[in-house]
């Protein structure tokens, strides 16, 4: 359930962004860009069964002020200014819990009246057929109540949709179907909002285990490129503040003796 | 993906498993009855004493007056508590919890025996304090009920938590290499409410904390309860004086200093009993 810090926020209206668990943990690097440089505040937080706890301290701490206060796996943050609210998930979710986390998600998504929701994904390289291993490796998918929010805009900006991929690969006449492999509960989610009427947009990355930092840049800039949060700059990557969470991503230091 | 021979291997990702895309949609009415029963033997259960169960039944609430929550997660914390709390004065067990996992060595709905266990403890002379020592493993879906079930049988209002913790050094993330690094160490986090200061350094980032502690954190900065957790960095996981005496400094935390006694020669003994006990394997060779 959703428990406010202070006083309960309104999201009426607002635009909800949020990541999938998926391969790399792209959405969630992205979703840790998007606070670190618009500053965001934390309004509340999802407090549910269905992910393992965890706390630390502010992942987004800019000095000893900001250091101190505790973070835990689900926060929500807001800047009420662009009606912008993003849920960030630090943690995984239970094996035996993921219908109850979906459909706390889309409980919490339909009471706030958000205007609409982006989710941001990944999708396994590897698992790529033909057509995707050509071209861009960015993704998009929209509801169809996102569609008729949206219109063409995407595809005016040269975006390519999520190829529907055939059941049995080498077979010839078979149905097409969905298939993000790697992606969590992208899929589901999104299938379940199709058939709510709940506007929800799926932007997803293919990409594979590894450093996906420069993975996160990719499905940030791409998120940018439609909802312009931040002003481009030449270089890409210097849109975004990079959070000091973000440090010794791959271990503490070496031990002198090795060398 | 393909590797050199030519077979074929799946990626292991860190964030998602395999297969877990279709897996709850074949379920059917059999698979769902074995899940119920799976989820029903992996309760948490919370018992309290017949007065407090009483105080629970009576109030509007349905939770009893506490003002300090003293947590031991991990045998050295418990060991730490034992020697130097539990050891002088008079207690009464008022409470265990029993829950049962694989990794667990009894089974649910028992009186668990001491060692193995959920216990807690309250002072005679002061019913206001509550000591918990949490050493057996409580599993990743079981934390949050416990947290739930035990927080919620108690009244917010008034109400300060500190948790003692345990935990590897493997775990502890610095930019000079954890080998040089003096062990044991303690590095605290408090919620948003608690206004003491902590009597050793807050936990750097990007460190965080997982298990029963992190569970009962979340919970508190949640619902707005002050708690401090101290937890213990050490390079040896079974008990051990040096580690128990580690936690030392938080003596000086106005929770535990009311109850705590740190008459040396006493705790000295009992320390050296609660190592002995995990001592006593046979080696290989006699």
């Amino acid at each position: 359930m959703f428990v406010p810090v202070s006083s309960a926020p309104t999201f009426k209206d607002f635009t909800l962004i949020m990541p999938a668990i998926s391969v790399g943990n792209v959405g969630q690097l992205a979703v840790d860009l998007i606070i670190s440089t618009l500053n965001l505040n934390t309004v509340g937080y999802i407090h549910t069964a269905s992910l393992i706890p965890m706390v630390g301290n502010n992942p987004y701490a800019t000095s000893d002020e900001t250091s101190t206060e505790l973070s835990t796996n689900a926060e929500v943050y807001s800047l009420p200014e662009i009606k912008l609210a993003v849920l960030q998930i630090r943690s995984p979710i239970l094996q035996t819990k993921y219908r109850q986390f979906q459909n706390l998600i889309l409980t919490w998504i339909k009471t706030s009246e958000f205007s609409k929701a982006i989710i941001l994904s990944s999708s396994h390289a590897y698992q790529r057929d033909d057509r995707q291993l050509l071209g861009t490796p960015l993704r998009y998918l929209l509801t169809p109540a996102m569609q008729s929010i949206v219109g063409d805009n995407l595809q005016m900006m040269n975006w390519k949709k999520m190829e529907k991929i055939a059941v049995f690969p080498e077979i010839s006449n078979t149905r097409q179907h969905l298939y993000i492999p790697g992606g969590g509960i992208t899929k589901q989610l999104y299938n379940v909002c199709c058939s709510e009427g709940i506007p929800l947009a799926v932007l997803l990355v293919f990409c594979s285990e590894g450093d996906n930092m420069p993975d996160a840049f990719v499905l940030i800039n791409y998120l940018n490129e439609w909802l312009h949060l931040v002003e481009n700059a030449c270089d890409q990557s210097s849109n975004w503040k990079i959070p000091c969470s973000w440090r010794l991503l791959f271990g503490s230091g070496i031990p002198p003796a090795l060398f | 993906m393909a590797t050199f021979f030519g077979e074929v291997v799946s990626a292991y990702s860190r964030a998602v498993e395999d297969g877990e895309d279709d897996s709850e949609e074949e379920e059917n009415e059999e698979d769902r009855e074995i899940r119920n029963e799976i989820q029903k033997k992996r309760e948490v259960h919370v018992h309290w004493n017949p007065e407090i169960t009483n105080s629970i039944d009576t109030s509007s609430a349905k939770a009893f007056q506490c003002s300090d929550l003293i947590l031991a997660a991990g045998p050295n914390a418990a060991g730490f508590l034992s020697a130097f709390v539990l050891s002088s004065g008079s207690w009464e067990t008022v409470g265990s919890v029993t829950l049962w996992n694989e990794r667990c060595k009894t089974t649910a709905n028992q009186q668990l025996p001491a060692g193995s266990s959920c216990v807690f403890h309250r002072p005679t002379n002061k019913p206001d304090v509550l000591i918990c020592q949490c050493t057996c493993h409580v599993a990743e879906d079981q934390l949050f009920q416990w947290a739930e079930k035990v927080l919620g049988s108690i009244q917010k209002t008034g109400l300060t938590v500190t948790v003692l913790s345990d935990c590897s050094v493997a775990e502890y993330k610095t930019p000079d290499s954890v080998s040089t690094i003096p062990v044991p160490f303690l590095r605290a986090l408090k919620t948003r409410h608690y206004k003491e200061a902590p009597h050793c350094p807050l936990l750097e980032q990007p460190n965080v904390i997982t298990g029963l502690p992190a569970a009962v954190l979340s919970h508190c900065q949640v619902f707005g309860i002050p708690a401090v957790l101290y937890q213990c960095y050490s390079d040896v996981v079974k008990p051990d004086s040096v580690t128990m005496e580690a936690y030392k400094p938080t003596v000086s935390c106005r929770s535990l200093s009311s109850v705590m006694k740190l008459d040396s020669s006493e705790s000295v003994d009992i320390l050296k009993k609660l190592v002995r006990v995990n001592e006593a394997q046979s080696n290989l060779y006699t």
